[in-house]
């Protein structure tokens, strides 16, 4: 049982919020089995840690093939203004059904559970964001240096 | 200390094999072989595990625990840091929680 300390990096690059729940997920699991965790918010990512779009994360129901089959729902339907507000509606019901926490609650969850938090700097820059806007705790860290702390660990990229 | 584990059968990650012949004593001595010296805020955790098992048959799940004990997030990882997953439920003598959360 003397395993080496196992260490994840994941990468977080979309925030729509079917999107945003796979790295959370992930990155809880993992701090659970006790392994080291590095998350890296990058893109549309950002918005996961971004404190006035946290929690008002939408599902798209335009071009989002993960509308298949859960929903069968046909595009030219989800273009239909309030679809998405009703498809956000449905999967925050499906999600609290099963007992994970909103997106807001979720970061602070990974927080409390020791996992590392991080911005992407050229993407803040890029949305005009300072550290100001990022949930407290969160760093903000360039690229490189982000890769640099992988090292030895393995990574997702979502 | 380890007489009383030389009794117990275990699974080969270390989970007790039957859940019903645990016993705060041998808590203690599997805490002590990870590494942890067991307290009163151990106890409220693992008790907590031991009625939710009885009830459902499953060990909880890390929120549960900190949704229906005074036990947060932060103080059960500061309590198991070896990953209060995984060790929560092996000092309770049952299997890891099949829950993702």
């Amino acid at each position: 049982m003397a395993d080496a300390p196992r260490k994840l990096s994941i990468i977080a690059s979309k925030g729509s919020l079917d999107m945003a729940y796979p790295p959370l997920i992930l990155a809880n699991a993992a701090r659970m089995s006790g392994v080291e965790v590095h998350m890296f918010f990058t893109f549309w990512g950002l918005d996961i840690i971004t404190k006035k779009k946290m929690d008002h994360l939408n599902v798209a129901m335009v071009g989002n093939p993960n509308m298949h089959p859960m929903m069968h729902i046909p595009t030219w339907i989800g273009a239909i203004p309030g679809m998405s507000a009703l498809g956000t509606w449905m999967m925050n019901k499906e999600i609290a059904k099963l007992d994970f926490p909103p997106v807001g609650e979720f970061v602070q969850m990974l927080q409390d559970a020791g996992a590392h938090i991080y911005g992407c700097k050229m993407s803040m820059d890029m949305m005009k964001l300072t550290d100001a806007d990022l949930v407290d705790g969160a760093k903000t860290l360039g690229a490189m240096e982000f890769i640099e702390l992988s090292e030895g660990g393995q990574i997702i990229f979502v | 200390m380890s007489d009383i584990l030389s009794t117990v059968a275990f699974d080969a990650d270390g989970f007790m094999v039957d859940a019903n012949a645990w016993t705060p004593e041998i808590a203690a001595a599997i805490a002590a072989r990870e590494g942890i010296t067991l307290t009163d805020r151990h106890m409220v955790v693992i008790n907590y595990a031991r009625a939710t098992w009885k009830a459902t048959g499953d060990a909880p799940t890390l929120r549960n625990i900190t949704k229906n004990t005074d036990v947060g997030t932060k103080e059960l990882y500061e309590l198991f840091p070896g990953g209060p997953g995984k060790l929560a439920a092996k000092v309770a003598g049952l299997k890891k929680p099949t829950g993702c959360i």
